[in-house]
């Protein structure tokens, strides 16, 4: 379980997440949403502690995450993250990218850090691309690929920062195709995303973010059909 | 035009000649290996937040970048001597070159580490990699593609440069060919010989460049 606890966070003077609590059981699907600037993405950071926090605390699977004594690399092989620019890899092939962390963080051999990437490169749909580098392919493969380089590690939870918002119309669906098929697989998800029908279908519960705090949160369709704070209403009328 | 060429003097002296190329090579090699070293000191220097060390880099490269390497040459010679330090030519021309690639590669570095995104750290960081593991795997193997050109036309430069050598007496290439022609007065033959061999040698290193680039860079970039 991903529990997080009234966490504060600031950027200099900014405070950009203003007391915010998110529990995230084993196997759901939580989407947040909200404007830019809201705080969303900056969750996402704190929680695989790629960025420090100023007050609160982050537990995953008990373990706190910004405590000193916490092995923060060890930490971060449950959590998989993949991010808006896909971030691959340039100078090695998809295959190479894939099974880079499995072999040199996990200390597989090579032959086995090579199978489990094959599987997780085929699992969404890039079984063709073994030996491409990531620069040739499209920005949908690109970002099916960094999911299957964050799956590779078997991680238990994925956390995807607006994973299609960099990507043009035609290939959002693709990469939200391949989230889906995850979600049907029973990983543990937290989405910051902007695709409201992905949300709403894929997504157990959704997050509405305003100004660095929550909200309002609840059961996703009612989140998005039948929204009950006056904020939602009108960022969702906004959107649509 | 009456000039009458006679290269066979010329031949006559090429084991001089090859010596000469082997020195000028030699020469450059070892101030390009240095400079290297230096360069990435200097580079971490100048991203370094202590002030002291960052201004040692900047002080460095300004001066190495902005004059004339004549002048550092003599400077290392000339004004070293009146100073009591005397350097044999050959010391002198290397440590010029040394300060001089340095000061270049210096500024190569700095731009090749800032040229990576800092998002492959974060993906790297998600990753569970440490550090090491980030800069071994991911930053270095990228800044590499991106300095080897710089790098090598520096060496290049490097060999040219080193036929200023001719100023304090060095017996590289071309100090080699002017003492050979002031003995026999075959200016332009041997003149002409010295510019071929340092084409054949500048050529021969850009080709093995390219060659090397190809088998350590498959990728793109």
């Amino acid at each position: 379980m991903i529990s997080v606890q009234n966490v504060h966070k600031s950027f200099g003077d900014l405070e950009v997440l203003k007391g915010v609590s998110l529990d995230v059981k084993k196997g759901e699907v939580v989407s947040v949403i909200g404007g830019s600037g809201s705080g969303k993405s900056t969750l996402l950071y704190c929680i695989n502690a790629i960025e420090p926090i100023n007050k609160g605390k982050i537990l995953v699977d008990d373990v706190d995450v910004h405590a000193k004594e916490t092995n923060k690399d060890k930490l971060r092989q449950k959590l998989g993250m993949v991010f808006q620019q896909w971030n691959s890899f340039p100078h090695m092939t998809v295959l190479e990218n894939a099974a880079l962390a499995p072999r040199i963080v996990k200390k597989m051999s090579k032959e086995e850090a090579i199978e489990i990437a094959k599987k997780e490169l085929e699992h969404v749909g890039l079984g063709d691309k073994f030996d491409v580098y990531p620069t040739k392919m499209s920005g949908g493969q690109q970002q099916r690929l960094a999911i299957a380089r964050a799956l590779a590690m078997k991680p238990d939870y994925m956390l995807l920062d607006e994973v299609t918002s960099a990507l043009d119309p035609e290939l959002v669906g693709e990469v939200l195709d391949t989230l889906r098929l995850l979600a049907e697989e029973g990983m543990t998800m937290i989405c910051v995303t902007h695709e409201m029908g992905f949300a709403r279908d894929v997504s157990d519960r959704v997050a509405y973010f305003h100004e660095g705090v929550i909200a309002e949160i609840g059961e996703a369709r009612q989140v998005i059909t039948d929204p009950q704070n006056p904020l939602t209403q009108k960022f969702l009328s906004k959107v649509r | 035009m009456d000039y009458e060429f006679h290269w066979n003097v010329v031949f006559q002296n090429m084991p001089q000649l090859l010596n000469g190329a082997f020195v000028t090579l030699h020469v450059s090699v070892l101030a390009m290996l240095l400079g290297v070293v230096i360069a990435i000191l200097l580079a971490i220097a100048k991203m370094n937040n202590t002030k002291f060390f960052s201004q040692v880099a900047t002080v460095w490269v300004e001066i190495a970048r902005n004059t004339p390497a004549l002048f550092q040459i003599y400077m290392a010679y000339f004004g070293l001597g009146a100073f009591g330090i005397h350097l044999s030519p050959y010391v002198a021309v290397l440590s010029a070159l040394v300060f001089i690639n340095a000061g270049y590669l210096t500024e190569t570095f700095r731009g090749g580490f800032q040229s990576i995104p800092s998002t492959q750290y974060s993906a790297s960081k998600s990753l569970g990699m440490t550090s090491i593991q980030t800069y071994r795997y991911i930053i270095l193997p990228q800044m590499l593609r991106r300095i080897y050109h710089p790098m090598t036309n520096q060496f290049v430069w490097s060999i040219l440069m080193s036929s200023l050598g001719i100023l304090v007496g060095m017996s590289e290439l071309s100090g080699t060919t002017q003492r050979l022609q002031s003995l026999s007065f075959r200016t332009l033959e041997f003149f002409i010989v010295a510019a071929v061999m340092y084409f054949v040698i500048t050529k021969l290193v850009l080709f093995g460049s390219s060659l090397l680039a190809r088998r350590l860079f498959k990728g793109e970039i």
